[in-house]
């Protein structure tokens, strides 16, 4: 599994870094990246999901490999 | 307050300071978004008030023909008083408001909070001994402007000058335009003098970062910075107060809510999301500048458009149970900070300021309840919150 943050559409809710640190930070702005290549390991799956459902923007995209 | 003739139909003549609004305008809007979704009213010179969340998100996307030049909805056109990067619409707008986001990204906001945490305390030392407080005008009001001061780097005691000023631009000044711009120059005078002072001896705040601040490699003109630092004030203390107001409002006739919290305080952070979705305080406006349909509704350039978070943030399409606060919501993409490019740049300062507030509060008066014998008065206007919240403790 891997989460993606749509640039385009994040506007630095800033959700996502609060409910799953582990897998997304936030550049020098305050918007968001996933960590590293957005690998979601299986422990943290619950997660992904919970950012992506709390995003105002819809920005967050999980794809399941 | 006014002479303004009584609402018949809320879909074709709503008035957003009709008192039934300002006291309770949930029921209002579930009416709307079932009959009505994009309600009109030709008074304050014609105004649309979508109720649903895609409309109110299509519109706050829209820049092309919702522009922000305008974001007060008056009888009158009020005067023109640019507060950038709200007031701004792209291209200017990012390079402005890439100037503040770095001193309020969530790592800059917690740098504040152990000064925050201060200032709840002291509070609270005030009132805890007695029968019971105003929290809103004891505690609420009074906690950002503390902060916003600590950030900007002036004394908290000018807190009080900061609310003289709102109070004179945003209420008096509706009706008064000397009393506006008796606020308006006092806090451009105030705003220089401050960056003077940071000319010859800079500092660690915001002050100094904005006076130095460059947009593509050029300095920025200071009446455009002090306009900048007048929006931190009047968009950071009302607001705010009212969120801050709202949750003490509501865990006051919730004791369920008020003991879960107590018991488990790392809650308080999915809360604070819940609360401000159930009560999210800023209604934003915009100005139709271009024709253009949304949802099939036709909008007319020259009138305004009141962009309802609050409304969008108890759509049930979007929010299961909207009307019922559930205090452990996991899923929750609430608007309370708005959508799209004008986001709330204070939402990091907000949370941290709502969740701090409760967290010094709760184990110090677990238990209130609102005062029986006094009555709760809501703002006016398109911040809502409590302004007067008699409450007794134990």
């Amino acid at each position: 599994m891997k989460v993606k943050v749509d640039s385009e559409r994040c506007q630095g809710h800033a959700r996502c870094a609060a409910l799953a640190p582990e897998l997304f930070a936030l550049d020098a702005f305050g918007n968001a990246h996933a960590i590293g290549d957005g690998s979601v390991p299986a422990a943290l799956t619950d997660k992904a999901y919970l950012a992506q459902a709390n995003c105002p923007e819809f920005a967050i995209e999980v794809n399941d490999a | 307050m006014s002479t303004r003739p009584p609402v018949d139909d809320w879909a074709s003549d709503f008035d957003h300071l009709d008192p039934r609004w300002i006291e309770d305008p949930y029921p209002i809007w579930d009416a709307l978004r079932a009959q009505c979704p994009i309600a009109h009213t030709g008074r304050y010179r014609g105004v649309y008030f979508p109720s649903r969340f895609e409309d109110v998100r299509a519109v706050a996307y829209d820049t092309e023909h919702f522009s922000s030049r305008q974001i007060m909805v008056r009888d009158t056109p009020p005067p023109r008083m640019p507060a950038p990067p709200i007031t701004s619409d792209p291209p200017r707008h990012g390079p402005e408001k890439k100037l503040l986001l770095p001193a309020f990204t969530p790592d800059a906001i917690r740098r504040h909070e152990p000064r925050t945490r201060d200032i709840c305390r002291a509070l609270i030392d005030r009132f805890a001994g007695r029968a019971g407080c105003d929290a809103a005008a004891d505690y609420a009001q009074e906690i950002p402007v503390r902060v916003i001061a600590v950030m900007l780097g002036v004394p908290e005691e000018d807190g009080a000058l900061f609310r003289l000023w709102i109070h004179e631009i945003l209420e008096r000044g509706i009706t008064d335009p000397a009393a506006a711009m008796r606020g308006l120059s006092a806090s451009q005078r105030y705003f220089a003098a401050e960056m003077e002072k940071r000319r010859t001896a800079p500092r660690d705040d915001l002050i100094t970062h904005l006076a130095n601040a460059q947009i593509d490699g050029k300095p920025v003109d200071p009446d455009r910075l002090i306009a900048m630092m007048r929006l931190l004030l009047v968009a950071g203390i009302d607001t705010t107060w009212s969120a801050i107001g709202a949750c003490f409002w509501h865990l006051a006739q919730h004791p369920e809510d008020r003991r879960r919290l107590v018991a488990e305080p790392q809650l308080i952070p999915t809360a604070v999301e819940e609360l401000l979705r159930a009560y999210a305080p800023v209604t934003m406006a915009r100005e139709v500048v271009k024709e253009t349909t949304v949802n099939g509704c036709p909008f007319k350039p020259g009138e305004m458009v009141l962009l309802s978070f609050p409304a969008a943030n108890r759509d049930p399409a979007v929010f299961a149970d909207a009307d019922r606060v559930v205090i452990d919501r996991r899923e929750n993409r609430h608007a309370a900070f708005g959508l799209g490019i004008h986001r709330c740049i204070g939402s990091n300062l907000a949370r941290m300021e709502i969740a701090v507030a409760l967290q010094e509060w709760l184990p110090r008066i677990p238990d209130f309840r609102l005062d029986p014998a006094a009555a709760v008065t809501w703002s006016e206007g398109t911040v809502r919150g409590p302004r007067r919240l008699p409450l007794l403790f134990g």
